[in-house]
């Protein structure tokens, strides 16, 4: 039994489920189930009234499928979610043909046929959820690395060596990435992962998800993003690992709020709508967000674009003179999208004095967006990487500035990736709203805002989650995605993580030619 | 400020309950019967109508249908016995190119004259075919202008349709010449000849009120040209059924290409200076030629038509407009003579995305069909052509029914063009035209950044 197996038998059932202890944060892996009866797997397996209650199901599924919890005889009904399906047939603790009065029938799960679109394909959803839950690596019958859109980081592929070399141990591998690469004076801030949350703004995200986020990234010394919402007062107590997000609208931005962040980033622009503007719709804008927005209750909050204080490459450096004179120790972020000259942006960027230019390709995002947008607007982020990466060599300055890529993220091996194509680091967001059991129903915006308590303001909705149970399942997706780099890394023979940077000579591309 | 041009919508619910994508059904039995069904939980209030709807309206499964997909009370049930499905009917909508999606989205439109928003990023392919291999720009810093909430306030739409001068010239302080006559229209998108299967009802008299309503214009057959005619084109089959009366009232017409439509043009236009003549041609692998053999003939318009999907014709291995019209434009530039004619794109122009994309590949303007027929409720199913019954009755549409859907639809068209050349700083549309620096190609991608590390494609790549 390997580990990914053990942490699935740990995992309490349905009927008694213990209140784990999560006041702590910590980056200790610990089972964080699903908060919905039915978890969506790809199969489904019906115990019929004929079962005679024996426990042979229960003793020979070595994934907890079956369980008795209660030790009374009383089998539940199968946690279906684990099974690892038809492939189990090979082997001899298949359930099915083991039942002596063949009550169980396996079944495709026709719930998980309907899951998921080209990027996030169902596979994917359910790998996520199943490092969210174990903290480990998903069960191979879950694809976990690509999705299947046709292009980009689903047809891009490593070219592992056929044997590492001998002296790599995985514990030996570093993960941490250095965020402050200037010869300046300012922090030499490291975190121990090379990712960080996106920007999610409190108003548009539930601040229970917030703060399972704020937590998560405490625990694993990295970053999130206050989005341009404000900075919540009860995100304080993690101001370490927070990062003051300063966007055109310029909501709750304040002395105070730039002050406490290690990291400042300014939003030019974002992924999931290059060039437009954000709008908060009026429901979404309650007492609380009206507060922290420094608005009027229930109007309409709409973000300009693109900053109105800036017209031109020397206001650009301005806007980075003003945050880093208000904050003497902060590091300097960017955040743009990626049009065609991605490359010039990037070293305006690092001439104005950033730390860190964050480039959010355009099909990722959370929050709501024309779909006009989404779809057509600025070019991927597979694109945009190498183009920056090769024209920040060129021009003699990759060293003294890190690239942080976003907006299609969705896997360990997206951001592997990534990195390879010329990225120090990544920013996430999606993953961990799916994480947080989102379904990418897209409905976001509609009615009282996200039907799974994620994405919303709403009084009732937002009780669906805790912030424990969102610490948890983000602290054991990092732990995941941690596990899965390193094996990565390993089988490339890499030591450290910033090894990996700008080596597409070991990547390869399915549409290509040997 | 002046009066800025505007497309008033307000909602126009269906007729019929639209074929939705997803429902939840019972899979299993065994239900536990509980009183407080996960189902009436439903966020969207959506299951609580459940049993009411069963009493009273016969299309129950159109009903199930309209979920909105979160899966919720699937995950709650006692039993497990809920599941979600796919609408197999919703998988019959369209075909591969007016797929289900693009149907449930101009629906949608024609509703609500709202712009589809949605959350959690794209979900779609990385790219494909025609309109799918291109990406429109974005600039960080620049903008149309700096006033207003998005600087949008101020972007014009408006194109002129018709023959410029290429330059102006003066003898003592005096123009050598008076501009020919052009028609300004707000938004670079005019009405196509309806197709003939919805040639029915009031559906070609609904389409000549609503681009009269937004100060557009249709192209209707020469033979059936209605009493209100101030916003058609009448179009001739034949060139020489084109009336040459001075008296035909209509600022524009159009001739379908034929050997001797530029000499049935020219006596158009000695007979009626001030009347536009445009030509209609096939788009072919020989159109760049045709183009700068009409232009340099007088044409002042040349309407290209593509298939349905946006295919160029007579040819067996057909481009998609994409590649066709940068190739006229193209040539049009070279000769320097681009400036000398409007070209109009008709056929595959099925989103707002494509209006923008096609100007980007050089049209001036773009004419729709099929999307008009969408907004009416068509399904595409092809059932009249098959001589069966309408499943949404086209036929008996109300036209102030009809004129709202396709108004709505053109006013969320008309936000969304506004959106993608915001977002690109550019300040009025006529400026797109051919600005293919405002674009990124799939191919140029590919070669700049993947071929440069992993050599040459298997496959060709782009149309």
């Amino acid at each position: 039994m390997n580990a990914a197996q053990a942490a699935v038998l740990s995992t309490p059932t349905e009927k008694k489920r213990p209140t784990p202890d999560y006041s702590e944060v910590s980056r200790a892996v610990r089972p964080a189930p699903s908060r919905y009866r039915n978890e969506i797997g790809k199969f489904s397996i019906h115990r019929a009234s004929t079962c005679i209650r024996c426990r042979r199901c229960v003793e020979i599924c070595p994934y907890g499928v079956h369980s008795s919890p209660d030790g009374d005889g009383l089998i539940v009904r199968p946690q279906d979610y684990r099974c690892i399906g038809f492939d189990c047939s090979n082997t001899e603790h298949y359930c099915i043909e083991a039942c002596p009065q063949g009550a169980l029938s396996l079944l495709r799960n026709p719930a998980f046929d309907t899951l998921g679109d080209c990027r996030w394909t169902g596979d994917l959803l359910a790998a996520t959820w199943a490092m969210a839950e174990t903290g480990r690596i998903p069960p191979s019958h879950l694809e976990s690395e690509i999705g299947n859109s046709g292009g980009g980081f689903d047809r891009l592929y490593f070219r592992y060596p056929d044997h590492p070399p001998a002296d790599i141990r995985r514990e030996d591998i570093s993960t941490e990435i250095l965020l402050n690469k200037r010869k300046d004076t300012r922090p030499k801030i490291k975190i121990d992962v090379p990712w960080y949350g996106g920007g999610m703004s409190f108003g548009s995200t539930n601040i229970r998800a917030l703060l399972g986020r704020s937590r998560s990234a405490t625990a694993w010394n990295t970053f999130t993003s206050t989005g341009e919402g404000g900075y919540h007062e009860r995100l304080i107590p993690y101001s370490d690992h927070i990062i003051t997000q300063v966007a055109t609208g310029l909501f709750g931005v304040r002395e105070d709020t730039i002050q406490r962040a290690p990291i400042v980033e300014l939003k030019y622009a974002q992924g999931a709508k290059p060039g437009l503007g954000g709008h908060l719709l009026g429901d979404k804008n309650t007492p609380e967000v009206a507060r922290m927005r420094e608005a009027v209750v229930g109007t309409s909050l709409f973000s300009p674009f693109p900053f109105h204080s800036v017209y031109s490459i020397e206001d650009h450096k301005k806007h980075l003179d003003w945050i880093s004179h208000v904050n003497p120790r902060a590091l300097l972020s960017a955040k743009v999208s990626t049009p065609a000259d991605i490359d010039m942006v990037a070293v305006g960027v690092y001439c104005a004095g950033a730390h860190i230019v964050h480039i959010d390709g355009s099909y990722g995002g959370t929050g709501a967006a024309p779909n006009i947008a989404k779809k057509n607007i600025a070019m991927p982020i597979e694109y945009a990487i190498n183009q920056v990466h090769r024209f920040l060599l060129g021009e003699g300055v990759r060293d003294e500035i890190n690239v942080i890529a976003s907006g299609g993220i969705r896997t360990p091996a997206d951001m592997a990736k990534a990195i390879a194509l010329g990225a120090d680091g990544v920013v996430i967001g999606t993953a961990e709203l799916v994480a947080l059991g989102c379904v990418r129903c897209g409905c976001c915006e509609s009615g009282r805002g996200c039907a799974r308590g994620i994405c919303t303001t709403d009084t009732e909705l937002l009780e669906m989650v805790t912030i424990d149970w969102c610490t948890q399942r983000l602290v054991n997706m990092y732990n995941a995605w941690r596990e899965m780099l390193i094996d990565i890394l390993y089988r490339l023979g890499l030591d450290s993580v910033t090894a990996l940077r700008g080596r597409t000579d070991l990547l390869g591309h399915l549409d290509y030619e040997e | 400020m002046p009066a800025k041009y505007h497309i008033h919508t307000e909602p126009a619910p269906p007729r019929f309950r639209p074929v939705g994508k997803l429902g939840i059904v019972d899979w299993r039995e065994d239900c536990a019967g509980c009183h407080n069904c996960v189902k009436k939980s439903c966020v969207y209030g959506f299951y609580r109508k459940e049993a009411d709807i069963l009493h009273d309206e016969p299309g129950y499964l159109d009903y199930i249908y309209q979920c909105k997909g979160c899966l919720t009370c699937v995950q709650n049930c006692t039993k497990g016995i809920l599941t979600r499905v796919v609408n197999p009917e919703y998988m019959q909508l369209g075909d591969s190119y007016y797929t289900p999606d693009i149907i449930l989205t101009t629906w949608f439109q024609a509703e609500t004259g709202k712009i589809p928003v949605s959350g959690s990023g794209y979900g779609g392919p990385f790219s494909g075919p025609g309109f799918d291999s291109m990406w429109t720009d974005m600039s960080e810093i620049v903008r149309p202008t700096r006033d207003g909430i998005h600087g949008r306030e101020y972007i014009s739409t408006s194109v002129d349709i018709g023959r410029t001068l290429p330059y102006l010239s003066f003898q003592d302080g005096q123009p050598t010449a008076s501009p020919p006559t052009l028609i300004e229209i707000p938004f670079p998108v005019i009405f196509d000849v309806v197709p003939e299967p919805w040639q029915k009802g009031a559906i070609c008299y609904s389409v000549i009120r609503a681009a009269s309503e937004i100060g557009l214009m249709a192209i209707v057959p020469g033979d059936e040209i209605p009493a209100e005619s101030g916003h058609i084109i009448p179009l001739y089959r034949n060139a020489e059924d084109a009336p040459t009366s001075a008296d035909n009232s209509a600022a524009m017409v159009m001739l379908a290409d034929s050997p001797n439509v530029v000499s049935v043009q020219k006596s158009l236009k000695e007979k009626n200076p001030d009347q536009i003549v445009a030509v209609r041609a096939p788009a072919t692998p020989k159109s760049h030629k045709r183009a700068v053999e009409l232009t340099r003939e007088g044409v002042e318009v040349i309407q290209f038509d593509f298939d349905p999907h946006g295919m160029e014709h007579e040819s067996s291995d057909p481009r998609h407009l994409r590649d066709v019209m940068r190739e006229i434009h193209g040539a049009l530039v070279r000769e320097g003579i681009r400036d000398e004619v409007t070209l109009i794109a008709s056929g595959g122009i099925a989103l707002a995305e494509h209006a923008a994309k096609a100007i980007i590949c050089g049209a001036n303007l773009v004419a729709v069909d099929i999307p008009l027929m969408v907004a009416l409720e068509c399904r595409l199913c092809g059932e009249c052509e098959r001589g069966e019954i309408c499943p949404v009755d086209l036929a008996r549409i109300e036209p102030e029914y009809a004129v709202r859907r396709i108004v709505n639809l053109m006013g969320a068209w008309y936000n969304q063009m506004l959106e993608m050349l915001g977002a690109m700083g550019i300040r009025e549309v006529r400026r797109l035209r051919g600005e293919t620096g405002r674009s990124m190609f799939f191919e140029d991608l590919e070669r700049d950044n993947f071929g440069r590390l992993f050599g040459k494609r298997k496959d060709r790549i782009g149309a």
